[in-house]
């Protein structure tokens, strides 16, 4: 129901593959890395079902209670789904893994095979239960109208007629608003910038699952929930249709958690054991432990701090953000590497190849500069799978930024090529080279420096764009900042923290390239010192 | 009389239906200076880019060493064939430009040593070598460091002409080799061709070089309109030509 949450940002980085990802993290040279990265285009084998770790799904980037940064050790994942799949596991005698994927990418993602189990408060829908399997319900809740405190207009959904309402994109409680039709629907990413959107004005009501208002109307100041409960719904735990042995051992273990009392007592510690719970387990409605893990998560939330505190928190966040920075600047990288070196051929092909494959060429550049990046991202990752290719995130995100921006480099480098005057291949020819020789000891060394300035601007792009692979489950350094900034609620200080971050990754490469310039181009070294110049011709 | 080196045709070449050579027969002599004069566009530059297949000539025969490449409407070489012949044809043909197109990226020893080792796979040790003596022999020796940018344009010139000689050509072709050149930097190309000539370098010169002409080569052409009008030594051309169109050209410079 709620829409964006996220992993434990970071440390699962990508988390599919684990064996591919050793392999990819460290690269000795971006080449050798591309080698290594399409050797892996090898589906991978199966392990023995029993050490097999039993992999979920989820995206923590929504927040608390589902799956969360654990604010007080912002490297460790906690949330009541986060206890619950644990105790499935401990039933099941399987370890669990964490994968992080994007809210709306869930179902795709567990279809692809990037998880088994889909545990991030999925609503029980029958369009989703037309395509994957749902175990049956771990929670039910209904949704809940939340307004400023000093507001006595609404307290219903007819109240909400003619005023702005916002929500959560692809919630049940959007569906439910949108069907009305009479009032304003704005619907958001995050669920904490709707509260803040209510407490600033901007909006006159916030519709989400209780749950959510739980852990959201009480930390903001000047909110309050209005009304009663409105409609039900379910979450239930999303399984592969043809997993069907998994979906009985899934549901065998819950039986088993809610006859034991387990279950309830997960969602007391989490304060979320309601009446309507109650009813539907078959349990009393009377709380008898206690909610320490809400106690905590509040009073974490609620602490103002001082500038010194907050400064300690900026310190604590710099690993995490570190860690997506390194997983960016590696992507960087290779995509940059492929990009440079396919351009190049690119390139070489449209100005000199034999007439049909310099009109493949053509289409190729034109065809790939014309289509966004993301959908190209999605095409690699999410349809390829449809004609048996599974690209890992890290080598789908490479080939998909690398593919795109060769269609770049490759303009780069025929402006390059093309500004080297004809005199000069005819000079290497009338030598006695051959046209590839010539190419390659005096047209491409030349237009090499011409390029690299435009080719250093596509990099900082590059870097840039790679934010977008965050769709493709990888967890780079805007993943890691929006992770961050929604379990903090601190979207200025940890979004200046992360734009830090990226000026100083391209910073160095931005020198790297005035040395590669003057590497390519020695002899306007020597003339700047020498101070005159002469033209060749 | 000497052996013929270069056998030239019925040498036919148009450009978009424009004709630029209209049948030029020629010989070249080995080891022998031969100028090529005439008026702008008469066609003695594309004469010469055929020479070394810079340019696709339409029809005609031309033999270089032996080597011989012929196109005719009738019975022409397949056009792979015609690529291959044309390569070995550059072998033997070196070229020099009226702009030097020396490669700005390589110093002037790598522009002289470079090249050989790319075509003829000769160890880089003996190009430079090899390369050190013919700078040297252009009296380029203490400019083999510098870039072409950092060089006089009779500098580069003659660099160019190191450059062209370190692929031991049979022949040697100038494309107006001077024209580009501040007149005080001209003598210092010619002085080396000069030179080339007396050690007995088979070289073809196109050029407006009147003195030159008439000093130092052995034979000159004069071509007008797409066609040779009259060859001979230079003290017959300059003197007593046979053809008024050669006396009004040369009046001109003379």
């Amino acid at each position: 129901m709620y829409q964006m949450r996220m992993a434990d940002g970071g440390f699962h980085v990508g988390g599919l593959l684990p064996d591919a990802q050793s392999e990819i993290r460290n690269p000795k040279s971006a080449i050798s890395a591309i080698l290594v990265l399409i050797a892996l285009l090898a589906p991978v084998q199966a392990f023995p079902q029993s050490l097999k770790p039993l992999l979920w799904g989820a995206d923590a980037e929504g927040g608390a209670p589902y799956e969360f940064q654990d604010p007080r050790n912002p490297s460790r994942v906690i949330g009541f789904e986060v206890e619950i799949i644990d105790a499935i596991g401990r039933i099941l005698d399987r370890p669990t893994r964490f994968v992080q994927n994007q809210w709306d990418g869930l179902v795709p993602g567990l279809e692809r095979g990037n998880y088994d189990l889909i545990v991030s408060g999925l609503e029980i829908t029958p369009d989703r239960a037309r395509v994957i399997n749902f175990s049956r319900p771990y929670y039910v809740t209904y949704e809940q109208l939340a307004v400023r405190a000093d507001d006595s207009r609404i307290s219903s959904l007819e109240d909400c007629r003619g005023r702005k309402v916002g929500t959560l994109k692809g919630s049940l409680a959007q569906r439910m608003l949108e069907a009305r039709a009479d009032q304003t629907v704005l619907s958001y990413d995050g669920q904490i910038n709707a509260y803040e959107d209510l407490s600033n004005g901007r909006l006159d009501a916030v519709l989400m699952d209780y749950i959510i208002a739980l852990y959201n109307v009480g930390p903001i100041p000047g909110l309050k929930m209005a009304g009663t409960p409105i409609g039900q719904l379910e979450y239930g735990i999303g399984v592969r249709k043809e997993d069907a042995a998994l979906l009985e051992q899934i549901n065998s273990a819950l039986a088993q958690m809610i006859s034991s009392g387990e279950l309830r007592r997960i969602l007391e510690n989490w304060k979320l054991w309601t009446p309507m719970c109650a009813e539907f387990f078959g349990d009393s409605p009377r709380v008898s432990g206690r909610a320490d893990a809400y106690q905590s998560y509040m009073e974490s939330r609620m602490q103002g701090g001082t500038a010194w505190e907050k400064i300690k928190a900026y310190l604590r966040y710099l690993p995490l953000l570190g860690r997506g920075a390194i997983v960016t600047l590696e992507l960087s990288l290779i995509a940059m590497a492929l990009a440079v070196v396919f351009g190049l051929n690119l390139a070489l092909a449209r100005l000199y190849a034999p007439r049909l494959l310099r009109a493949a060429t053509t289409v190729y550049i034109e065809s790939i500069r014309g289509t966004p990046l993301l959908i190209q991202l999605f095409l690699i990752f999410y349809g390829l799978p449809h004609i048996g290719i599974r690209l890992s995130p890290m080598l789908a995100a490479i080939i998909g930024l690398g593919l795109n921006y060769s269609a770049y480099e490759a303009e780069n480098y025929r402006a390059g090529l093309q500004s080297i005057p004809k005199t000069q291949m005819e000079a290497a020819l009338a030598l006695g080279m051959t046209r590839i020789q010539a190419l390659r000891f005096v047209i491409v060394p030349q237009a090499m420096r011409l390029v690299i300035p435009p080719v250093t601007n596509d990099f900082i792009a590059l870097l840039k764009d790679s934010s977008l692979v965050s769709v493709i489950t990888m967890v780079e350094l805007t993943k890691a900042y929006s992770q961050l900034a929604s379990i903090h609620y601190d979207y200025l200080g940890i979004g200046l923290l992360a734009a830090g971050m990226y000026f100083l990754i391209g910073l160095p490469f931005v020198r790297l390239a005035r040395l590669a310039e003057r590497y390519f181009a020695p002899e306007q070294k020597i003339l700047t010192i020498g101070g005159k110049q002469r033209q060749a011709d | 009389m000497a052996e013929h080196i270069i056998e030239i045709q019925d040498l036919r070449k148009a450009f978009q239906g424009n004709p630029i050579l209209k049948g030029i027969n020629l010989n070249v002599d080995a080891s022998q200076l031969t100028v090529l004069i005439g008026p702008s566009g008469c066609g003695k530059s594309t004469l010469l880019r055929c020479l070394n297949g810079l340019e696709i000539f339409d029809e005609g025969r031309i033999s270089v060493n032996g080597l011989t490449v012929l196109r005719d409407p009738g019975h022409s070489q397949l056009e792979a064939e015609f690529q291959r012949i044309t390569h070995q044809l550059r072998a033997m043909v070196g070229m020099v430009f009226q702009s030097f197109n020396l490669f700005p990226h390589m110093t002037t020893l790598e522009n002289v040593s470079r090249p050989p080792t790319i075509v003829q796979g000769i160890s880089p040790r003996e190009a430079r070598v090899n390369a050190h003596r013919l700078l040297e022999k252009v009296g380029l020796k203490d400019k083999a460091g510098l870039y072409p940018a950092q060089l006089s344009g009779g500098q580069q010139q003659r660099a160019a002409i190191a450059r062209a000689l370190a692929m031991k050509p049979r022949v040697l072709l100038y494309d107006e080799p001077t024209s580009a050149l501040d007149p005080a930097l001209v003598d210092e190309v010619l002085e080396v061709m000069k030179e080339l000539d007396a050690e007995g370098v088979t070289q073809v010169v196109v050029t407006h070089e009147m003195r030159f002409a008439r000093d130092v080569a052995e034979k000159v052409v004069f071509l007008s309109d797409g066609c040779v009008v009259e060859e001979g030594e230079p003290k017959k051309i300059f003197t007593d030509p046979d053809d008024t169109r050669t006396r009004q050209f040369l009046k001109r410079f003379l």
